[in-house]
């Protein structure tokens, strides 16, 4: 039997992350998954649920709860982890909660880098992860452009983007020495569209904060965000008006833009996506603090 | 694209549906700073519409300040990553790049062209279906065309696109890229490339690359894009070369023992005879699970047959032991078995390749200790010329014999991509040094002692360094 059969993208896509999963269960002691709720942790649970099959997920999901993500992330994440029985790990800094880490009053910048990246850096030197997988995908932002599959990071979680192993065919290094780590990311090659795509074709479970809605929102640093509780300042608070608003990415309250919007499903979703002639960070507020921002971030320990 | 998004406001369903079944190529550019590798591929995202407002806001904002194209927009700038990169004005690592059309998901691997960044075009040209090559119009073929054209034959990539880039600054002549079309036949053919493509493109402006060019009458064929989306790229493969890396054991319970892995050639189906190797043991295929067929509400979904590249978990018929690193055949067609290959090796490391010393091999799943005994010659990759040597540098490419410390199974990197190739990793430092093809995979296991047998006393060993310090023209080999 001689046969031409080619998989079609998305299905060449899942048996590639899939492949990566089952290295990193292979090769490393004690890895871990970051898990942040959003669309693309949701499409790498449930690659790890396929990987695996009929055993469950050989590792446990990491969230990094900076205190101030969506209340509905925080519900529907314990949920999942009741429906699909993997283990949850949730970490949030302590340092942080006892300043009284806000980003109303500390500024993005501040809050970032206390809540998320050292509460990262924290979560993950108290768990001794040897390796830690991560959903960031290439086409997001230009930084992650260049950044390997297994992507080597240092005693300090530390990422030198000029000095990288070189990655080719299918083949991984996994070597480190102890305190060292790999971050994993497989679903590098998938696109924005692809996610949708695949979130839509495998009917996977996402926040519906996803989907439009009628929600409080105000104006903050040039973005809508929603008011999600009442930590927000009073005269903040006091300008929020009712709009059909959706979210594209899901992080932390105050620093996620709304957009407003009329879609409530998936199909319509991944149309305006299409139609869309804005990118999905925009609504990120992090990224805008400085040029190169992201490239900083990643080499100082953010996923 | 005006189309799609009528389509796409009009039948997001009926398009969804249609986009189901997309395929998937992936591609190498090479080129260097000045042939316009960057505004090439940032033309084919602009022109394709895959940049959004705010990222060519911020391009905008940027071309003013490093830009090198005056008024116009810098398309460079969309692609070029990382912050010292763009000051320096140059792409020195390999980034990749998505975009997508009615019919195909590419994934560009854009890899930087100057000599000193070889090793980074052999990792972007490893993954590669299509390559590729820019020509400056004004130039021709020079040394560096050479090199990519090298590396891509190499890497066993089957299809080439020459783009003969900035024909605007040859008004456009038939001429020039006739004669450039034909040069690089008589190179390709020297090169065994199998399949050639050539186009008269300004990437600068446009032409050519997503939307047909007027000034370019006497140019019948495709553009860039209308032909990676149109070129067929799909090997036909025997379906009884089955080739199972297996690469993770999975035994949630005494009654379950699957072996996962991803089917790198070749088909399988429940009840085919099965050969594990390097043992040789044989059993049947009791049953097969596609990863792909799992869903969040039935976890033991099983399929009769399965394919490349798809992620499967085999069960087998006998308990017999088969652990990570094996590799599972078809007993039809079982691939030869040794510890002593010829390879076409890339030095990939500052620190050079020293014969007889102990690398870890890993090749598919199995991870071996092994080394270099012997340097067959080393390619000049601008000159094609073969050379003696007896150490390699930074992005040397040489073929030599490697000695494993255990057999593995193995085909020729040129039947398969993925049983064919490994990478060399530094035992001290856990580098990834080296990355090689094999060639030939020899008959005897006799050269499995050698290695062990290889002892040296102090003094013989303090003679060799003596020599080697002190009479470097005699080339003596360290021990």
């Amino acid at each position: 039997m001689i046969s031409k059969e080619r998989l079609t993208h998305l299905k060449q896509l899942e048996a590639e992350s899939i492949h990566i999963l089952r290295e990193v269960a292979a090769e490393f002691t004690n890895p871990v998954m970051m898990y942040s709720v959003g669309k693309d942790s949701s499409v790498m649970l449930h690659l790890a649920l396929k990987a695996f099959a009929p055993s469950k997920p050989p590792f446990p999901m990491l969230h990094v709860d900076t205190t101030w993500k969506f209340q509905e992330m925080i519900t529907f994440r314990d949920q999942r982890a009741i429906d699909l029985g993997f283990d949850l790990v949730v970490h949030s800094n302590p340092k942080g909660i006892a300043m009284g880490m806000s980003p109303f009053k500390h500024g993005s910048k501040v809050h970032t880098d206390i809540m998320k990246t050292q509460g990262l850096k924290q979560a993950l030197n108290a768990g001794g992860y040897d390796a830690v997988i991560g959903g960031a995908r290439r086409d997001e932002e230009k930084s992650r452009a260049k950044e390997r599959i297994f992507s080597f990071r240092d005693k300090n979680h530390r990422w030198d983007p000029k000095n990288q192993r070189p990655e080719l065919w299918n083949i991984y290094n996994t070597a480190i020495q102890k305190g060292e780590s790999v971050r994993i990311f497989p679903i590098s090659n998938w696109t924005e569209l692809d996610i949708w795509q695949y979130i839509y074709l495998e009917n996977i479970p996402i926040p519906s904060l996803y989907f439009s809605k009628e929600r409080e929102v105000v104006e903050y640093e040039g973005t809508k965000i929603l008011v999600d509780d009442e930590r927000m300042p009073e005269e903040l608070r006091k300008t929020a008006k009712k709009e059909m608003v959706r979210f594209r990415t899901l992080g932390c309250y105050p620093l996620t833009g709304a957009i407003n919007s009329t879609a409530t499903t998936l199909p319509e979703i991944i149309k305006e996506m299409l139609l869309s002639t804005s990118s999905e960070r925009e609504g990120r507020i992090i990224d805008k603090d400085q040029e190169g921002a992201m490239e900083q971030k990643k080499i100082e320990g953010y996923f | 694209m005006e189309n799609a998004n009528k389509k796409i406001a009009k039948d997001i369903e009926g398009y969804l549906k249609e986009h189901e079944n997309k395929d998937m190529l992936r591609f190498l550019t090479c080129g260097s700073v000045d042939d316009g590798k960057s505004t090439l591929i940032g033309r084919m995202l602009y022109d394709a519409k895959m940049v959004f407002d705010d990222q060519l806001a911020a391009v905008e904002g940027e071309s003013k300040k490093y830009g090198t194209t005056g008024d116009k927009i810098d398309m460079a700038l969309l692609v070029d990553g990382l912050q010292s990169e763009r000051e320096q004005g140059i792409t020195i690592d390999v980034a990749y790049r998505f975009f997508a059309t009615e019919k195909r998901k590419f994934i560009i691997a854009d890899t930087p062209g100057h000599e000193q960044y070889t090793r980074n075009m052999v990792t972007g040209a490893s993954t590669a279906d299509v390559a590729i090559i820019l020509i400056d119009a004004r130039k021709g073929i020079l040394t560096q065309t050479k090199r990519h054209s090298f590396i891509v034959s190499l890497l066993g990539i089957e299809h080439v696109v020459v783009a003969i880039n900035k024909m605007d600054l040859v008004d456009f002549s038939q001429n020039v890229f006739d004669e450039t079309s034909k040069t690089y036949t008589e190179l390709a053919t020297e090169l065994g490339i199998k399949n050639t493509y050539y186009i008269p493109v300004s990437a600068l402006d446009g032409d050519n690359i997503v939307n047909e060019s007027e000034k370019t009458p006497w140019y019948k064929g495709k553009t860039l894009l209308s032909l990676l989306d149109s070129m067929d790229i799909s090997k036909e493969q025997k379906a009884e070369d089955f080739r199972f890396p297996v690469q993770y054991v999975n035994r949630p319970n005494l009654y379950f023992r699957g072996f996962c892995g991803t089917i790198v050639a070749g088909a399988v189906a429940v009840g085919d005879e099965i050969t594990i190797l390097p043992s040789g043991k044989t059993t049947k295929v009791k049953s097969i699970i596609n990863a792909g067929d799992i869903t969040e509400g039935d976890f033991s979904v099983t399929c009769e047959n399965a394919y490349a590249p798809m992620a499967v978990t085999l069960t087998t018929e006998d308990e017999i032991d088969i652990s990570r690193g094996d590799m599972i055949v078809h007993s039809k067609s079982v691939p030869r078995v040794s510890n002593s290959l010829k390879v076409m090796l890339v030095w990939m490391d500052e620190n050079s390749m020293e014969l007889n010393q102990n690398y870890d091999i890993k090749r598919g799943t199995a991870v071996v200790s092994g080394s270099f005994e012997h340097i067959n010659y080393k390619v000049d990759v601008n000159t094609f010329k073969r050379k003696q040597v007896h150490s390699l540098g930074v992005n040397d490419i040489a073929s030599c014999k490697m000695l494993l410390n255990q057999p593995i199974a193995a085909d020729a990197y040129t039947t398969n991509r993925f049983t064919g190739s490994f990478i060399v990793v530094d035992r001290i430092t856990n580098n990834t040094v080296g990355a090689g093809m094999i060639l030939g995979v020899s008959r005897r296991e006799d050269d499995l002692n050698k290695i062990q047998s290889n002892k040296y006393t102090d003094s013989e060993k303090a003679l060799n360094q003596f020599i080697r310090e002190n009479f470097p023209e005699w080339e003596c080999k360290k021990v």
